[in-house]
């Protein structure tokens, strides 16, 4: 038993994601508030990972473990649980994150608290937000016994708190890659092609009030009124509306355009992640309780149809 | 080919979620079929039309209504479905993923699916956690699925297309991100006969002693602290339209 | 998967005893051995079978609709050749041979023994659809348009009354109206959306704002009748839309109903009575030869066509309307009507009927040598007219098309609505 906080930090292509340094950063003030330390834990080669702020890094640094396989990364991690007896372990909620800190809730009957936008210590205890049912409503959880999991939403927390540097402890991967059922292939490079989104000045943002393919004509005029590009929420691109090109947020992408005008998107935590950092958000919604509101610049309640039409006969 | 396709029952998030004591107040909400799940089930009937084999649809009926999504699967192609009879609205993605892996347990499938995340996850995903229960390996984000013989091609997918592709031996948990072509529609008619004459295989809970031990004790629920709140723009939609352009006129963005 | 049953096949034989009796040909009789063809009836059952579809075992092969199956114009069909088919061999419920009849009830109108295509259809369509048979990939889109969008064509049910528009006169919605009103006018899907539907549903407007009635529309209230999804197999579809139309229909207070199309017409009068909606539903041809009198002063503009008149099958032939459009066309000065050889009760199918809307491609891959649509657009040429005039929604943008592609693009397709609008307002 510790009072130590696990952070495991992402990286991909030699860099590590943002949500590592916000993790690392947080757990910093957590492990000062528990009498524990904050140990970033780094799996994989072909990084380096003396970047962290964190009080020590450990590094499994195996050139097997590079690329992510969430089987390898779920052992390597589980049996670094087993060795550190650890307050709290921290993923990210993400792509791989999502891969691996529900298991290891599984495997190690420790409470997960997923969707985490604040993590806190009350009274010696751990007390996690978390954003539910597609942020429409704010949890506050308090994960019980030994050892809790939090997975954490991408840009909850400052990145520079957790930048600095800390030498790593190598450690060898306990796990043989060849007794694994996951095994990585290749990458595959986004297709090419289509308009970048990253690289627009202005989108024009659909989501599920779009209500179906026929509708999507209609943001597209609005957008070639407005000199934008049409980009959406995953809904849209799931049910194959929009090319997957188009999609922003957590399993999309990442935009930071000067305009970012969206229609009939509520807010989900996903969507939001990719692109909360846009300079100017208008939100077009029915819902006046949608969460996107708070978040964007200026928003109105209204029927997005109507509002594009008559927008196009301004424009 | 055997499948399992494990599905949540979850409240719509499409109104207003009334909370009730530190829960959502599931009596006042309607329940639906998490999204992600008519994805899993859409792979699972892919994989079966290409290779052969029997697709089982199984979900924790949470309030009593879970057989219109079941019908649903058998109408879009499932071969059997079960409901696990809890009458349990507010149990978590633990009590309902060790329900179900003591149901899938028996099957012998040889690939479980489920949706990727749920927008009720706050203790985690079921497809993970079945995965550990089950002793399989997990894989999520999943953007395709193809079988060949005891392994099958997996791509995951990473974020802006971008992603990996993986050989997994089965048997596996997948969890699915969306499948290779959007769900199909299921004819109404096909569905109100599997209404009218499917039989749905009932089960009821075990093995939930162990996973309510440690559970993750929800304080409050309340909708989100506004910090910031957009500023509204009021009027008629056309009033509305009229503002946006002025507002966008004015930055040099129209 | 495999087939229910094993295919059915022929057994030669040279003696058969049937009940007793030697059937066999006899050499006084004939120069040769009679040889006798014994077939399973497995495949005819199995049609049979299905509810609704059993007079499909009556044919006693006279062929008798044969004759004026229209799809045997061009084709090589027939009820009586689904029969024979199914005794040598063919299993209905999977055969592209299901989805090529447009319901147009010709055959029964001939039939001695009551072979009912119309019932038999729907059911072995509903069945194949049931056993996951193959249904053709357009219609399944039409299917998933309609229960998705409330309409056929995938358009935004926000845009049903956008045609208003064009219209030029005030077409009120019944919801804005808040009031009763003497006529509820289904416009349908058709004219609500579709390029040429619309020119009909804003004549059709005009009409009735020139006659003074008291009128108003659902607007985005309304949605797709379904007839032809349910004629194509999709009862569950119908339904569903039927339980959705009855409530819409029934939120208002209004004393008659005016459709613009005979399906629409086909579905609210004669089946949505079995789902409990029994009021009054007339098809505008109907409804507008009440008002000829009124009508005839206001007719100032000479249209100087030869006009030939396509009946629909769904006014005629299944709802016994053949005379109210004409007189309509009559009424407008300088019209000079002409017949085509198949008309009134023996009247050529336009191919659009029972789901045919929506199989044009498929249909055109299966042993058809054009679209029912050209033959008929021919057959119209032929008479010398240079308008075909029609009466349903599915034909305009039919014939339009098939004029073009038999040459004939001098023969104006124009829905009454539009030739009694061109009269009205002289154009």
């Amino acid at each position: 038993m510790s009072n130590d906080i696990l952070v495991i930090t992402e990286h991909m292509d030699g860099k590590f994601s943002d949500v590592s340094f916000e993790m690392v950063g947080k757990a910093k003030e957590l492990a000062s508030a528990l009498g524990g330390q904050a140990v970033a834990v780094v799996v994989g080669g072909g990084v380096s990972s003396n970047v962290f702020a964190s009080d020590s890094t450990i590094h499994i640094d195996d050139a097997a473990l590079s690329n992510f396989n969430p089987e390898a990364y779920g052992k390597v991690i589980e049996a670094l649980v087993k060795e550190k007896s650890p307050k709290v372990v921290m993923f990210g909620w993400t792509v791989t994150g999502m891969d691996v800190a529900a298991w290891l809730s599984a495997r190690t009957g420790a409470p997960l608290a997923a969707y985490a936008k604040d993590v806190r210590v009350e009274g010696g205890s751990l007390v996690v937000s978390s954003q539910a049912y597609g942020g429409k409503l704010m949890a506050e959880v308090a994960p019980e016994g030994d050892m809790a999991i939090v997975a954490c939403l991408a840009g909850s927390f400052p990145v520079e708190a957790g930048q600095g540097s800390t030498a790593g402890t190598t450690m060898a991967s306990p796990v043989d890659a060849g007794s694994l059922k996951v095994k990585f292939v290749e990458a595959i490079k986004p297709a090419g092609g289509d308009v970048d989104i990253t690289a627009q000045a202005k989108l024009v943002s659909i989501g599920r009030g779009i209500g179906g393919k026929e509708n999507v004509e209609l943001a597209e005029e609005l957008a070639k009124a407005l000199g934008a590009t049409v980009s959406a929420s995953r809904p849209v691109v799931d049910a194959g509306w929009l090319p997957r090109t188009r999609q922003v947020g957590k399993s999309g992408l990442k935009v930071k355009p000067k305009l970012y005008l969206m229609l009939g998107i509520s807010g989900a935590p996903e969507h939001l992640e990719g692109m909360k950092s846009a300079e100017l958000i208008i939100a077009v919604n029915t819902d006046k309780k949608a969460p996107i509101f708070n978040v964007a610049h200026y928003g109105a309640t209204a029927d997005l149809f109507e509002v594009a039409e008559a927008m196009l006969e301004l424009l | 080919m055997n499948i399992v396709v494990a599905i949540k029952h979850i409240p719509s998030i499409a109104d207003d979620l009334p909370v009730k004591g530190n829960n959502v107040d599931f009596d006042s909400v309607d329940f639906v079929l998490n999204e992600w799940d008519e994805h899993s089930i859409e792979q699972a009937v892919l994989i079966k039309e290409s290779v052969g084999g029997t697709v089982t649809v199984i979900g924790v009926d949470l309030i009593g209504e879970l057989d219109n999504a079941l019908h649903l699967a058998l109408a879009k192609g499932a071969d059997k479905v079960v409901k696990i009879t809890a009458d349990d609205p507010a149990a978590d993605s633990h009590m309902q993923a060790k329900w179900l892996s003591e149901a899938i347990k028996g099957m012998g499938a040889n690939m479980v699916f489920a949706g990727v995340q749920a927008s009720n996850d706050l203790d985690g995903q079921i497809g993970p956690m079945i995965a550990a229960y089950l002793d399989m390996p997990y894989i999520g984000g999943v953007s395709s699925v193809e079988a060949n013989g005891d392994s099958a091609t997996v791509n995951k997918e990473f974020a802006g297309g971008a992603g990996a592709k993986y050989a997994v031996s089965m048997p596996f948990v997948a969890g699915v991100q969306s499948a290779p072509k959007p769900p199909r529609y299921a004819p109404v008619s096909k569905v109100r006969q599997m209404a009218q004459s499917a039989t749905v295989e009932k089960v009821a809970p075990s093995g939930d002693a162990d996973v309510r031990e440690r559970p993750l004790r929800i304080l409050k629920m309340a909708p989100p602290v506004v910090t910031g709140h957009a500023e509204m723009i009021e009027g008629s939609s056309k009033e509305v339209a009229a503002k946006i352009v002025e507002l966008l006129k004015s930055k040099g963005l129209a | 998967m495999a087939p229910k049953f094993e295919k059915a096949k022929a057994v030669e034989k040279e003696h058969a005893v049937v009940d007793g009796v030697d059937v066999s040909g006899h050499w006084n009789r004939m120069f040769e051995q009679r040889v006798i063809f014994e077939y399973t009836p497995e495949l005819i059952e199995k049609i049979a079978d299905i509810p609704n579809a059993e007079s499909f075992a009556n044919c006693y092969q006279c062929a008798k609709c044969v004759a004026v199956c229209p799809v045997d114009v061009v084709g090589n069909y027939g009820p009586r050749k689904l029969y024979r088919y199914a005794q040598t061999g063919m299993d209905l419920t999977e055969a592209p041979e299901l989805w090529l009849c447009t319901t147009c009830a010709n055959c029964l109108r001939v039939c001695p023994k009551e072979v009912n295509m119309v019932k038999i259809m729907p059911a072995a369509r509903e069945q194949a659809i049931l056993d996951g048979k193959f249904v053709p990939a357009e219609l399944q889109q039409a299917f998933e348009n309609t229960a998705k969008s409330g309409n056929p064509l995938g358009q935004p049910q926000r845009k049903r009354d956008a045609w208003i528009q064009s219209a030029g006169v005030p077409v009120p919605i019944i919801k804005d109206l808040g009031r009763k009103v003497s006529v509820l006018w289904y416009v349908g899907s058709y004219p609500s959306y579709h390029p040429r539907g619309i020119d009909a549903a804003a004549a059709a407007a005009r009409i009735f704002n020139a006659l003074g009635i008291d009128f108003a529309i659902l607007g985005k209230e309304e949605k797709d009748d379904a007839d032809s999804q349910r004629l194509a197999g999709e009862k569950g579809l119908f339904e569903m839309m039927t339980e959705q139309n009855i409530e819409t229909f029934n939120k208002y207070e209004w004393d008659e109903m005016v459709v613009t199309g005979p399906h629409e017409l086909n579905a609210f009068k004669n089946v949505y009575p079995k789902y409990g909606f029994e009021r009054p539903v007339v098809h505008y041809s109907t409804f507008l030869a009440r008002y000829l009198d009124q009508l005839k002063p206001m007719l100032k503009h000479p249209v100087n066509k030869k006009i030939t008149y396509h009946d629909p099958c769904y006014l005629g032939r299944h709802n016994g309307e053949y005379e109210a459009p004409r007189k309509l066309l009559e009424a407008i000065p300088g019209v000079e009507l002409v017949e085509m050889q198949r008309n009134r009760e023996n009247g050529y199918c336009c191919g659009g009927g029972g789901g045919g809307m929506w199989m044009d491609s498929f249909t055109a891959k299966h042993n058809t040598t054009m679209r029912l649509s050209e033959k008929r657009a021919m057959e119209a040429a032929s008479t010398g007219a240079n308008v075909l005039a029609v009466a349903c929604p599915f034909e305009v943008s039919r014939f339009t098309d098939a004029v073009k592609s038999t040459g004939n693009e001098h023969v104006d397709v124009l829905d009454i609505l539009e030739l009694l609008d061109r009269s009205m307002r002289g154009e």
